[in-house]
């Protein structure tokens, strides 16, 4: 089915179903009960989930197929929101535009850091990738700001020229960004007895580009320039040795995940037409390491697992609070509860980098495949018998 | 030539802080052969050794004070802290005063323990690794470090200053026969650079007078040879990230009354630092501590009125500038050695 | 006029002579050993012809083009494939995708982005690979990891990646080192297997003499970065300087 495997396909459709159900998969309490406000279906949160989804399945087409780990792909993120802005301010507030040049700009980008940073591998590249990326964040902040607006970030106003659309709308506000008329931030709520369902135009556009980001993934990952980039993270000296030029693949795929960040910084600037610098520091590039490695890199679905557990739990954990806390072990006795809670403080609400931080290196350290390979080891425990079999027929029987 | 003299001055104490850092980071890669992105957190706690101490020396009681009121007419209550009770007022005052310096002998049992639990527990299995694992991990440590760190003091900077004697400036231009007033320097950033010339001095005499660093060298050089040799090389590894730790923390704490000590600085010292080693040299010590001087003075210059307006917004990415030059230019870094981490 | 010919070559590390005037000619679809003792300047010869290391003076003419200032991935391109002495594979992939990566090589060359179309649907490179693999005789290893074969088995893939490319020159660094008795009589057999069916030359370089005289044609004895004599197997077990500078070496 379109040109993938069985396996693939149905895990395109697994990501098809989440993504498009998650509406109502992501709200499973009723408005008004005591765990409402660990719902998680409202669009603005939505949106972040798959737009940092597509972030990380571009990062892992580089970190996951070749190897090279970058420390600078925010640097892309925040190069495709600036564009995007723009493109909102001078053109129109289609976001169609604005996502086209935000793919452009950033490839550009990411073709030329890529050049210069692929003449060094290892350590190297990190460092190099990471210096750039610290640089573009400097110079937003600094030099750019006619470009960038420094501190305060890119903003529309009622003054920009907008030449295809409206300087500002017949109530003098700043018009919103729209997909040929329908807005963004339209949203279609539906109550079922105590729930309550939102569908969000702009988290249905973001989870649609979410699919054919991943699917165009798939594809990559299949086709004879995945086999490349894999063969070069296995041994670059016998790909030297077999004739191939490890340097132009490992730019593709630099310039690909770069175009990837782009995106998911132009989608981010069409969901809320703004954009700082901040979204360039390396700890943001950071942060797309911990999704890809988190979820598992090299895998198809990790780095969207990634992606969706840390934004979902980052959003979770930021709201339980002591009280919360105290409510969950009320029915301990008083001392104990107050230690379980003095335990936990650290690690909740503000403390979520703590957690997500000790989560990080518990996943380097034991499972270095990510949550896919926790995944597969559970799957294991099982169906111990069933792999094994499958192990010999591979090697006694010859083709399919 | 005053301003030169100036710009090189005040790039001395930014490129003490690098070098201290980049000497650190490059004995724990030189030695045991790990990437450690846990390094700019060491130097945080440092400082934060720092905070804690002149805490703990503030600690006081409170006596109500009979013959004084205060404005609502109630007994005055009057704060002393064990410290003045202890040793006088006079004493205590001082010991209060001079916490920054006292913070050293503090920090120094704590960084090195902190180092030897962090090496035991953690880095030791992961020299096998490979170095993005090694990145990976200690990326992760630094978040968690920096975490506790803010859980613990805030997200605040917390000022902490120098002893009395060491406030103000120093009319550094009148020595050189220059008009009055033409190269302020502070004294502090004076001694903070004296300080990290000794401790720099320290751990290369450390390094090439003593039986143990010697071999810690021939370790930098050939670590298969010496691990043949059947000398006892873990324990040294321990150590080393000990002295590491140590060497990162107490920068932090001489740095602490320059730059109010946060959560993030570690993060923000890191990367400049792993900039410092890469151009520098992997692996090459006098390499980080020459590079950490020159991108110091380099930073200052690029920030003078002159430069900024010639070329506008060099004094953010000089560094950068510099280091991918070198990179592409030199591979091996100013004063790298062939085959360390060539790929 | 050989396929590959060496003239003059020098090369010094520092203080080091490691190659003193080195003059070799391997005639076409012919097997050419190259032997000497350790540090004679065996590795670091080969090492010039793929494009590794850069002589300081001299020339090196591979079918009439020079391949020196060449990177080693454009001399593989002009027809020279090499196997290493430790076996180089692509690990984490499976032997199938091992043997797919140089047919991609033959037919692509350096660099081709086709990254939508399925690796799967390229019929032609997949019937290939799996004929490489039904004469390597390892087509029932497939779609085993190939980390995780035997060694002997990751070199008979080496070589069979390397014939995948078709080339015109074999290189073969000291291909039975470290092997046991029975996978080096494999290699051997496999090598002479490979002589006879292929339009192919072979250079080996080799220390087990074994090897040496059940397959070369012609030895080129090497010592302290100079050639001493090039000549047929049967002369150079008898030659007086070849016992004196190696044989007599190991006895």
């Amino acid at each position: 089915m379109l040109g993938l495997n069985k396996k693939d396909f149905s895990l395109l459709l697994v990501v098809a179903a989440l993504t498009l159900f998650a509406p109502f998969i992501l709200n499973p309490f009723p408005e008004g009960s005591g765990m409402a406000q660990f719902n998680a279906g409202y669009p603005d949160l939505m949106q972040r989930f798959v737009i940092f989804g597509i972030f990380a399945i571009g990062f892992n087409i580089l970190l996951g197929l070749t190897g090279y780990l970058s420390f600078g792909h925010a640097a892309f993120l925040g190069v495709g929101s600036y564009s995007a802005v723009w493109m909102f301010k001078l053109l129109s507030m289609n976001v169609i535009p604005a996502i086209l040049l935000a793919v452009v700009v950033s490839g550009l980008f990411a073709l030329v850091i890529g050049f210069i940073s692929l003449r060094r591998s290892g350590i190297y590249f990190s460092i190099l990738t990471l210096a750039f990326a610290q640089m573009s964040f400097n110079l937003a902040y600094s030099v750019l700001t006619p470009i960038t607006n420094g501190e305060t970030g890119l903003q529309l106003t009622l003054n920009d020229p907008r030449v295809l659309g409206q300087s500002a709308t017949a109530d003098g506000s700043i018009p919103v960004t729209s997909l040929f008329g329908l807005e963004m931030r339209s949203t279609f709520e539906m109550t079922l007895g105590p729930w309550l369902f939102q569908f969000n135009a702009g988290y249905y556009l973001c989870a649609l580009i979410l699919l054919l980001s991943f699917y165009l993934s798939i594809r990559i990952f299949r086709s004879p320039f995945g086999l490349m980039l894999r063969a070069i993270k296995s041994n670059q000296t016998r790909l030297n040795y077999t004739g191939l030029n490890a340097r132009p693949y490992t730019l593709a795929a630099f310039v690909i995940s770069g175009m990837y960040a782009g995106l998911a910084g132009a989608l981010m600037a069409s969901m809320d037409p703004l954009a700082g610098a901040e979204r360039m520091q390396w700890t943001a590039s950071g942060e797309v390491v911990l999704m890809t490695i988190l979820g598992g890199a090299g895998t198809l679905i990790g780095p969207v697992l990634g992606a969706g557990f840390i934004k979902y739990f980052e959003n979770i954990f930021s709201k339980i609070n002591d009280t919360v806390l105290h409510g969950w072990f009320e029915f301990m006795p008083d001392g104990l509860e107050n230690l379980i809670v003095g335990i936990l403080h650290p690690f909740i609400g503000k403390g979520w980098h703590l957690t997500l931080g000790l989560l990080f290196m518990l996943v380097v350290i034991f499972l270095p495949g990510g949550l896919v390979e926790g995944g597969q080891r559970i799957a294991k425990l099982f169906r111990r018998k069933k792999p094994d079999d499958a192990g010999d027929n591979a090697q006694s029987t010859p083709a399919e | 030539m005053d301003a030169i003299i100036l710009q090189i001055l005040n790039g001395l104490d930014k490129g003490s802080a690098y070098a201290l850092i980049a000497l650190g980071l490059t004995l724990i890669f030189g030695t045991l052969g790990v990437v450690n992105f846990a390094h700019g957190a060491l130097f945080m706690i440092g400082a934060f050794c720092a905070v804690t101490l002149s805490r703990i020396l503030n600690f006081s009681f409170e006596t109500i004070d009979p013959t004084k009121t205060d404005f609502l007419g109630n007994p005055a209550k009057i704060k002393t802290t064990y410290v003045e009770h202890w040793f006088g007022a006079d004493f205590g005052a001082t010991i209060i005063d001079w916490a920054v310096p006292l913070a050293i002998l503090f920090s120094i049992p704590i960084m090195i323990l902190f180092g030897f639990i962090v090496e035991r527990g953690l880095i030791k299995h992961f020299y096998k690794r490979p170095h993005a694992d090694q990145i990976l991990v200690t990326y992760g440590l630094a978040i968690v470090l920096q975490e506790i760190i803010k859980a613990f003091y805030g997200a605040n900077p917390i000022p902490t200053p120098a002893p009395d004697v060491f406030k103000g400036s120093f009319d550094f231009g009148t020595l050189l026969g220059f008009e009055p007033n033409a190269i302020i320097y502070p004294y502090w950033r004076l001694v903070y650079f004296a300080f990290s010339a000794l401790i720099i001095s320290g751990v290369f005499a450390f390094l090439r007078f003593t039986t143990f660093g010697m071999v810690v060298r021939a370790g930098m050089a050939d670590r298969e040879t010496v691990g043949l040799l059947g000398l006892n090389i873990d324990k040294r590894f321990t150590f080393m990230f000990g002295l590491a730790a140590a060497v990162a923390g107490v920068a932090g704490v001489m740095y602490a009354p320059i730059n109010s000590p946060n959560y993030h600085m570690g993060m923000d010292f890191l990367v400049l630092s792993f900039v410092v080693v890469v151009v520098g040299g992997m692996g090459s010590l006098p390499g980080a501590v020459l590079a950490g001087f020159l991108l110091g003075i380099l930073e200052s210059f690029a920030s003078m009125n002159e430069v900024k307006s010639l070329i506008p917004g060099i004094d953010q990415i000089i560094i950068y500038v510099v280091a991918i030059i070198i990179l592409l230019t030199r591979p091996r870094g100013l004063m790298g050695r062939k085959g360390v981490m060539e790929d | 006029m050989g396929i590959l010919e060496v003239k003059n070559v020098n090369k010094r590390f520092g203080g080091l002579q490691a190659l003193g005037d080195v003059n070799l000619s391997v005639a076409e679809n012919s097997v050419h050993a190259i032997i000497g003792p350790n540090g004679a300047g065996k590795s670091t010869l080969l090492n010039c012809l793929v494009g590794k290391l850069i002589p300081d003076t001299g020339s090196v003419m591979f079918d009439g083009q020079s391949v020196l200032g060449r990177t080693p991935y454009e001399i593989n391109q002009m027809g020279i494939s090499r196997v290493f002495q430790t076996p180089e594979i692509f690990g984490d992939l499976t032997v199938m995708e091992n043997m797919m990566i140089p047919c991609f090589a033959k037919r692509d060359g350096a660099f081709r982005l086709h990254a939508i179309a399925p690796t799967d649907d390229e019929k032609e490179i997949v019937e290939k690979a799996e004929r490489m693999l039904e004469d390597m005789n390892m087509a029932g290893k497939r779609h085993m990891p190939a980390a995780s074969m035997s060694r002997g088995d990751k070199r008979r893939l080496e070589i069979g990646m390397c014939l995948a490319q078709e080339p015109r020159l074999l290189l073969l660094d000291e291909p039975t080192a470290g092997m046991a008795r029975a996978d080096t009589n494999n290699t051997i057999d496999l090598l002479k297997q490979i002589k006879d069916e292929r339009d192919i030359t072979i250079a080996i370089i080799e220390h087990d003499m074994h090897v040496v005289f059940s397959l070369a044609e012609r030895i080129t004895v090497l010592a302290q970065g100079t050639p001493l004599v090039e000549d047929t197997p049967d002369n150079i077990k008898g030659h007086p300087k070849v016992r004196e500078a190696y044989l007599g070496e190991t006895a």
